[in-house]
């Protein structure tokens, strides 16, 4: 992460050096952070109100009827995290979040997700191999139907918007599995003295 | 249809939930509104945690684009890709794609407007957008969200997962579209 963002910071300067559009690079890095700042107050009252929901449903015990439900599944994808724990339910409503394809709004979900596995983390400075599991499955993004996609070429005027459906899927399902498969291998391979 | 259905679900869903979770809570005796409210308070201090990396990565994909990086690339690399059947237009999309949402649905609407969104070129843009997500963004931000900088190999996984995504756009819309 750091030399991808190193590079990509530094790179974007060097570019506007030779090719004169120093001023647009200067121009959009402020509108950026100017930017990162609004949504970061937007996502605020998003998270505000699922953080809020799943409080209660953390006290009313949903969360772990939830997990009960889904550990057979999950004990394989996450087998750091205890049976019947509340981080499964956590966990649960994220991938179910994303599945729906609901964005900024899964968003939320996840970070609380993280937190929960954080609690289970023996190393605090260092994400456990079910938190990174759970970034790379997120960070896939597999959605049953890519609603914003279709309404984009809606609205781009398409004779049928709905026609990307089956590739997106048999894609999205493809990269989802290759992200599972890679994930697990990492573990194996760094499971040992070093890295846990 | 498909896509109407699930955008219905998602209308409904929502408001469902903030209906389902409160009601349980009180079948269960919680005391809902508190509860809500202890919830509700730490949602500002995660947003604090999480800004610094949303405001990182936000800054990187705006001055990518905006220093004409992306273009430049495309002249370089275009002539290799296409000689592997890769239309360049779809280069600057493809390496925007892990790093900004609003970016790249910019840059399909512009494929869009330009070659029309039922060309080849429109549909390998949406299924490629449709099939990945903004992978270093995610991973900014669920990890900054707990304080972690260190990603591990989560990074080079979602990464690998993207070019997964570029290639099975390309075979899967070559073998449907073409």
């Amino acid at each position: 992460m750091n030399s991808i963002w190193l590079a990509l910071m530094s790179g974007s300067v060097l570019f506007a050096a030779f090719h004169g559009t120093m001023a647009a690079v200067l121009h959009s890095a402020l509108q950026a952070a100017e930017a990162a700042v609004l949504l970061a107050i937007h996502l605020a009252g998003i998270m505000s109100l699922w953080l809020g929901m799943m409080k209660i449903a953390e006290k009313a015990g949903m969360v772990e009827l939830i997990a009960r439900v889904a550990s057979p599944v999950l004990g394989f994808l996450f087998p750091g995290i205890p049976r019947r724990h509340p981080a499964l339910g956590a966990v649960v409503m994220t991938l179910a979040a994303n599945l729906l394809g609901m964005g900024n709004a899964a968003t939320p979900l996840g970070i609380n997700a993280m937190r929960a596995l954080q609690q289970l983390n023996p190393q605090p400075q260092r994400p456990s191999p079910d938190m990174c599991t759970l970034t790379v499955l997120c960070a896939a993004g597999f959605t049953l139907v890519p609603a914003t996609m279709i309404a984009v070429r809606a609205s781009a005027g398409s004779a049928n918007p709905a026609v990307i459906l089956i590739p997106t899927i048999i894609v999205g399902l493809t990269v989802t599995l290759i992200v599972v498969v890679a994930d697990r291998v990492c573990r194996l391979l760094l499971a040992d003295r070093r890295w846990s | 249809m498909a896509g109407e259905l699930c955008s219905q679900l998602a209308d409904w869903l929502f408001p469902l939930l903030l209906a389902a979770i409160p009601l349980f809570g009180r079948y269960r005796r919680v005391a809902v509104y508190d509860a809500f409210v202890e919830g509700a308070g730490a949602g500002v201090s995660t947003v604090v945690r999480i800004m610094p990396c949303l405001l990182a990565m936000m800054t990187a994909a705006y001055m990518l684009r905006a220093s004409g990086a992306l273009a430049v690339f495309v002249d370089l690399a275009g002539p290799l890709f296409s000689s592997w059947g890769v239309p360049p237009e779809l280069l600057p999309l493809v390496l925007l794609r892990p790093l900004s949402g609003s970016g790249s649905l910019g840059l399909v609407t512009e494929i869009f407007h330009t070659y029309g969104p039922d060309s080849l070129l429109g549909v390998m843009a949406s299924v490629l957008v449709g099939s990945t997500d903004t992978t270093l963004y995610v991973i900014a931000v669920y990890l900054g969200s707990v304080g972690i900088r260190h990603t591990r190999y989560a990074a080079a996984v979602g990464l690998l997962g993207d070019a997964a995504g570029f290639i099975g756009t390309m075979l899967v819309c070559r073998y449907f579209f073409s």
